[in-house]
């Protein structure tokens, strides 16, 4: 170690144990730590459009619309996360429990049925309705395993969208259902309008807010650790007293919940549902934003929808309106003709799913975003080589060990919890 | 052999387990006195592991039955087809009830409602019969309906068992592990954990010095947040002990629990197992390699070869058994 070192290692230890404190008093307080954490993104989301450059790429109503689709996927992916990351379930129908919150809200508030329900209560029963049909499909399915239960999601994924297609005579097949009531006026939030997002935004970032306290306080408790033990081991889980099936179970009605929730609120936006909304493309789209974002990461996981949501609606558009100021001449090289100045950015966007994702694969496969266990879990030859670097811990050559295994009887002075970890000799791993 | 007596903690009768053509336990009886230790030997592929499996309920036996905590817990199935049509009985009655309503001409919200009460019902036994809780277990063995105990049952039960190739939870801290073990005796629903009750609360507190505790039990100090998967090899043995004495066991089976040991970690794990049955008052059960454990520990010790129990009795017995002898060193040794 140089001088240099030596003199730059106080000033590490000290960052490093703030940011330990930090970490520990927002464990402690995990609930008042998310609440503070979303005020302040809340308030950021909020004032920045108004200074640039942002507020020179959209207008602000816009920025709040993109923030509250945003919101919808955010929900989707930490939903999914619970299934995906928690409890190790590869779930690729995601998209169902989506469109059936989205058509139980059609349902309830338009000129088809003629239902004019409140929106906060419809939030919860479009909820319940997703979880109702999550249990449905998982109380039969959750005893496979892997990849048979992957592809019975994907089925179930698969015949949802085309059931409401073809149930001409009560979805209006293709067309949807369309012209669906806006919420009501939330007092201190104003109008639900095409025009004023501002309501919905907020509403978003509420609701987010709460599902997020609700996601973290699991994933701590004796269900979150059970999720994580069945990830890890389902016959050790087993044997260790944990009815693997209905803790599966409550996962996935759990991601089914978020889900319904998440469509609730889509179809109120959007005011029209039809099938193509939920297509595979949907539930492919949630799946990348949660191995982008960081699997079984809450946080990780609502910040890389976010990210990339902006980036397919935003900044690809952006990049449209930014090529157009080059006013690109067609490129003519003989038999290749390139007309630059018509490509459009927009329809690259699965095109940069599958870059982003085989590049994460392959340079960071725990996520942006990574929980510490992911992270262990990928890089544990790393780290244990770090450790190794800092504490080098003295060899001690134990001589009852020795001794006993030469054939003689241990020390009868030997007591089982005299003994250290550092001194085991039989400590190979 | 009958019902089991307050001097026994697990009977087995009769026990057989075919794999295809395979007999793995042929045909036996065995059980298990109160506070007891008890090998099971044999050369391997005598069907020891199997005879466990059996008993912490991953395998169903194909005949025979196993008594434990006074009734009968693991067997054939009986009459299990039945189940399903139990599930099917009240939906159905309440579908025919909304189908007559609807022909006699009623209003269409009480349609409605009776399909809604008869999907909400379907759910519910649905959810019921995945789940299978104490009660409905209860009230399957009244109708008559006998179905397996699952190792959750057995668990809650009174069982914890280790694994011969150590099973934890590989990137879960030391301290995790032991509070998985403890699942079964927690309460907490994830409704408790969602409004973060304060009976929720307490509860993991007083878990988590639980936990501490029976890690310093098996001696395991200072490494609650060090990764199963960092733990050097005896410490893993340790940890797995600890996370299955965490749900509180009256029965402890340990699956070769010194294999890849050396001599000391042995001697050390061999203290801790008498003393485990001497401080807490468990029974149990060993499958073991290592003849210097099995004959220093044991009360009783059983043989097992080719499936089936060749002998059993007291270590001095076992030893001059000639058919033991000649399964562990073939026939010309006698």
């Amino acid at each position: 170690m140089s001088a240099g070192q030596r003199a730059l290692r106080p000033r590490f230890e000290r960052v490093r144990a703030g940011r330990s404190r930090i970490r520990d008093l927002s464990e402690q307080h995990r609930s008042a730590t998310i609440f503070i954490g979303m005020l302040i993104v809340t308030l950021l989301m909020i004032y920045l459009p108004k200074y640039p450059p942002f507020n020179g790429i959209l207008r602000e109503q816009s920025w709040f619309d993109a923030f509250a689709n945003a919101g919808v996927y955010v929900l989707l992916a930490m939903g999914l996360n619970v299934v995906v990351g928690l409890a190790g379930l590869l779930d690729l129908g995601y998209a169902a429990f989506f469109a059936i919150g989205a058509y139980t809200y059609a349902y309830s508030n338009s000129p088809y049925s003629g239902l004019d329900l409140p929106f906060l209560p419809m939030l919860v029963i479009g909820a319940a309705v997703a979880a109702v049909f999550g249990i449905a499909l998982g109380a039969p399915t959750l005893r496979l395993r892997g990849d048979y239960l992957a592809i019975m999601t994907l089925g179930f994924g698969e015949i949802v969208p085309i059931v409401f297609l073809n149930l001409e005579n009560w979805t209006q097949g293709t067309n949807g259902i369309g012209g669906i009531f806006r919420p009501e006026e939330l007092p201190g939030i104003g109008r639900f309008g095409a025009l004023t997002p501002f309501a919905y935004f907020i509403l978003m970032a509420g609701i987010v807010t709460i599902a997020m306290v609700f996601l973290y306080r699991l994933q701590d408790s004796r269900v979150g650790r059970a999720w994580n033990a069945i990830r890890e081991d389902e016959l050790a889980a087993a044997a260790n007293g944990i009815n693997t099936v209905t803790t599966k179970l409550l996962a996935f009605a759990l991601g089914a919940t978020t889900a319904g929730l998440a469509g609730v609120f889509s179809a109120s936006k959007l005011t029209i549902v039809s099938p193509d909304q939920f297509y595979f493309t949907v539930s492919f789209t949630v799946l990348a934003m949660v191995i982008l974002g960081g699997m079984g990461n809450i946080w990780g996981v609502a910040a890389g929808a976010f990210v990339v949501f902006m980036i397919q609606t935003v900044a690809l558009k952006q990049l449209n309106t930014i090529k157009e100021g080059f006013h690109l001449q067609p490129l003519d090289l003989g038999p290749i003709h390139w007309d630059l100045a018509k490509i459009d950015f927009t329809s690259y966007q699965f095109l940069l799913y599958g870059v982003a994702l085989v590049a994460m694969m392959l340079l960071r496969p725990e996520g942006l975003f990574p929980s510490q266990r992911r992270r262990r879990e990928l890089h544990i030859a790393d780290e244990m080589l770090a450790d190794h670097l800092v504490d080098e811990a003295p060899v001690v050559i134990d001589e009852a060990a020795v001794a006993s295994s030469l054939g003689e009887t241990p020390g009868a002075d030997e007591t089982f919890d005299g003994t250290t970890r550092g001194d085991e000799p039989g400590g190979d791993r | 052999m009958n019902a089991i007596d307050e001097a026994h903690v697990l009977l087995a009768d009769q026990v057989t387990k075919r794999f295809g053509g395979l007999i793995a336990v042929n045909k036996i009886d065995f059980t298990i006195p109160t506070q007891s230790i008890v090998s099971l030997i044999g050369p391997n592929g005598a069907g020891k592991t199997t005879f466990f499996n059996i008993i912490a309920g991953i395998y169903d036996p194909t005949a025979g039955r196993i008594e434990f905590g006074g009734e009968t817990k693991i067997a054939r199935s009986k009459r299990a087809w039945l189940e399903p049509l139990l599930w099917l009985i009240v939906p159905a009655i309440l579908a025919v009830i909304t189908i007559v309503l609807g022909t006699s001409g009623a209003p269409e919200t009480v349609i409605a409602i009776g399909l809604f009460v008869t999907i909400i019902t379907l759910l519910a036994v649905l959810v019921t019969g995945v789940a299978r809780p104490p009660w409905y277990q209860r009230m399957l063995t009244r109708a008559g309906i006998f179905r397996s105990a699952r190792p959750n049952d057995m668990v809650v039960a009174g069982l914890g068992r280790t694994f011969q190739n150590i099973r934890l939870f590989a990137n879960m801290t030391a301290m995790e592990n032991v509070l998985v073990g403890m699942h079964a005796r927690m309460k907490a629903s994830w409704l408790d954990a969602l409004l973060s009750t304060p009976a929720d609360r307490r509860e993991e507190v007083s878990a988590r010095v639980r936990a501490r505790e029976l890690l310093e039990l098996v001696g395991l100090k200072g490494v609650d947040d060090e990764l199963a998967k960092n733990l050097p090899y005896g410490d893993q043995r340790r940890l797995e002990i600890a996370r299955a004495l965490a749900s509180n066991p009256t029965l402890l089976l340990l699956d070769e629990p010194t294999a890849g040991m050396n001599p000391r970690e042995t001697q050390q794990l061999t203290d801790l197992i008498s003393r485990l049955r001497r401080d807490l008052g468990l029974t149990i059960l060993l499958i073991e390699h290592d003849m210097r454990v099995v004959m220093g520990i044991s009360d009783r010790v059983t043989v097992l070869d080719h499936g089936e129990k060749i002998a059993e009795g007291t270590p001095d017995e076992v030893r001059r058994d000639p058919k033991v002898i000649e399964a562990y060193l073939g026939a010309p040794a006698v």
